[in-house]
């Protein structure tokens, strides 16, 4: 079984782990007692800043960098947003330190807000965790009760209020610019940027969005020191002076056809296939892997030749994936097929995109209507090309849309046709035997017409 | 054309209200409004939406602008007394939740989105519910039903069907 002596972890299974007694119990809110009485809010920047921590939300932005961007001398107020979207598929991380550890994620918000001088922060949290509102709720209202929220933290000049706020079931607000313009009361249309959050976000203010997991690392670093921290995880390349490495321990997720699918707690860095072995319980029912996704839909596939992958901050970038995301791993055994798989991420991405940018609204839609016409036995090997024209067209990094969503849905095209071409090419030519090497346009109306 | 008779009780205005301080812009107050309105109603019909802007300053154009962004504010017929989730996303499609999905629809009869004709029962498909380690999976209210099967997902129906709602809070 694994070595790894869980941090963020360790409280989750005590009995009553999200009440303020039993975190109080083992130490909780001695980071913020310590803060309060030793640091300032530029001395505890430098310190996460020292650490490396990275975002843990998905684009693994520093932390401490990400604080430092707020103008100096602002006179306020300055917004602090935790980002409790988590919807990234194969991602339940959040909602574990949600549910069962409340408070050391509120006490990592209140350390996050005292570093940035932020006096209101709002947890943006998704619809489909009542559990973790009821949780989160009940963690503010006892904080409150005993002076670790609201005017003047133990007795400090530094106040804060904390408040929840639910969406309604819309991946892309979880897209920092989107989660602010939906607080605003707006659609959550993501924003150009610049300006940052940091120079303008919600409400116009200076804000910073943060993921639950981030903030609640900072907790730990701030109880067990940066030297800790570092002593955890893969070092930045000494060739590269600014790769900040892939620091601390981090949450992995873990499902689909695995044994026993699970969060757990490892070093970064840990590969693909120790977290499905040690962690995960093996592949399913004594069968062979053939995918996974590295780090929620979006980050696109690994092989099973690419298992060995380190999940870590570069790792999966290094064979074609879009990154390590959310650090969740699905996997899938040797009888998936593919083209089912393409066609779940499709119909996600088309779901989910926000309609904003064009190539995004209409490539989405389009992909998930070839892959209907491909599922269905009409596929032509044609499709397959236009499905990567897609894929190469539409994200952030081709140029043409404002967020990331695009990139997310791209990446598993990307990845899948070209990684299990082969796969695809059989099954276009077994179930569509007179068709398949059509290059007309599809009059699509008629077609259409029979899903 | 008659004056609409109104909509919103003084209990949910008062509940709207209560919103107010949390935010520097009345406009914030949107998202919980509709949220209010939705677990009393099971909906938010249009007559809702121009109160709302009343109270919140704003032209009912743009609350209707952010109800209809998501698709989780019905407005034509209120949702059934429960509201099951059933998660189509990747995590639990490896495990048979497009087949969860049908199942609890041939149950119940009607198809997603749809209401049996009892008002008892809505059943949608959801994108991840974040609950993977227990695919497929169902959220009902607070309730996450897990590693749902084609047996448990037709008692589920049948349970629900037989029960009250509390309130629309599903």
């Amino acid at each position: 079984m694994p070595k790894f002596e869980p941090v963020l972890l360790a409280n989750i299974g005590k009995p009553d782990s999200y009440t303020l007694k039993v975190y109080e119990a083992g130490g909780g809110y001695g980071a913020l007692r310590k803060v309060l009485a030793e640091m300032t809010p530029v001395a505890l920047i430098d310190f996460i800043k020292s650490s490396n921590l990275r975002g843990r939300g998905g684009a693994g932005f520093p932390t401490g960098l990400k604080w430092s961007f707020l103008p100096k001398d602002h006179p306020g107020p300055i917004y602090m947003c935790i980002n409790a979207d988590e919807s990234e598929p194969g991602t339940f991380n959040n909602r574990l330190l949600m549910e069962d550890d409340p408070h050391q994620v509120i006490e990592g918000t209140i350390l996050s807000c005292f570093a940035t001088r932020a006096t209101t922060a709002y947890i943006y949290l998704r619809y489909e965790y009542p559990t973790s509102l009821e949780r989160l709720q009940s963690a503010i209202d006892e904080c409150y009760a005993a002076g670790y929220l609201g005017k003047n933290i133990l007795g400090s000049d530094f106040s804060l209020d904390i408040y929840l706020h639910r969406g309604a079931a819309a991946y892309i607000c979880g897209e920092e610019t989107g989660l602010i313009e939906s607080l605003e009361g707006k659609r959550a249309w993501p924003r150009i940027k610049p300006p940052f959050p940091a120079v303008e976000g919600v409400f116009r203010k200076p804000t910073v969005v943060n993921n639950i997991e981030t903030v609640s690392c900072v907790t730990q670093i701030v109880n067990r020191g940066v030297e800790w921290f570092k002593s955890i995880g893969v070092p930045s390349d000494p060739k590269n002076p600014r790769d900040p490495g892939s620091y601390g321990p981090k949450l992995y997720c873990i499902s689909g056809h695995v044994n026993t699918p699970g969060c757990y707690e490892a070093p970064l860095g840990i590969t693909c296939r120790e977290l499905i072995e040690e962690y995960g319980g093996g592949v399913w029912k004594g069968r062979k892997g053939k995918a996974a996704i590295p780090g929620g839909i979006s980050m696109g596939l690994l092989t099973e030749a690419e298992f060995d992958t380190p999940l870590d901050f570069a790792g999966p970038g290094r064979v074609g994936c879009l990154g390590l995301g959310t650090a969740a791993v699905v996997v899938m055994d040797e009888t998936t097929s593919m083209i089912d798989f393409l066609h779940n991420s499709c119909r996600f991405f088309a779901h989910e995109s926000c309609g904003q940018c064009t190539p995004c609204r209409e490539g989405t839609a389009w992909s998930l209507s070839m892959m209907d016409r491909i599922k269905a036995g009409k596929g032509r090997l044609k499709d397959l090309e236009l499905l990567l024209e897609i894929g190469d067209s539409i994200g952030i990094m081709p140029g043409t849309t404002i967020c990331g969503l695009a990139d997310g849905a791209a990446w598993p095209i990307k990845n899948a046709i070209r990684k299990f071409r082969g796969e695809f090419e059989e099954y276009i030519k077994r179930t569509n035997p007179t068709g398949y090497q059509v290059t007309d346009a599809v009059s699509a109306l008629p077609i259409l017409a029979l899903h | 054309m008659a004056t609409a008779e109104r909509i919103l009780t003084d209990e949910m205005v008062a509940a709207i209200k209560a919103y107010f301080p949390r935010y520097p812009t009345l406009q914030a107050v949107t998202l919980p409004a509709l949220h209010i309105v939705n677990e009393r109603l099971r909906m938010v019909p249009l007559q809702a939406v121009v109160e709302i802007a009343e109270l919140l300053n704003l032209a009912p154009a743009e609350v209707q602008d952010t109800l209809s962004f998501y698709g989780f504010f019905k407005q034509d017929a209120p949702h059934g007394e429960h509201r099951a989730w059933v998660c189509r996303s990747v995590s639990c499609a490896l495990r048979g939740g497009d087949e969860v999905l049908e199942h609890v629809c041939h149950a119940a009869g009607v198809s997603p989105g749809g209401t049996t004709p009892d008002g008892k029962l809505t059943v949608e498909f959801a994108e991840c519910l974040g609950a993977c380690e227990f695919a497929p999976c169902i959220l009902v209210g607070k309730r996450v039903v897990k590693n749902v099967t084609k047996e448990s997902a037709e008692a589920l129906v049948k349970e629900l069907r037989g029960s009250a709602g509390s309130n629309g809070h599903t």
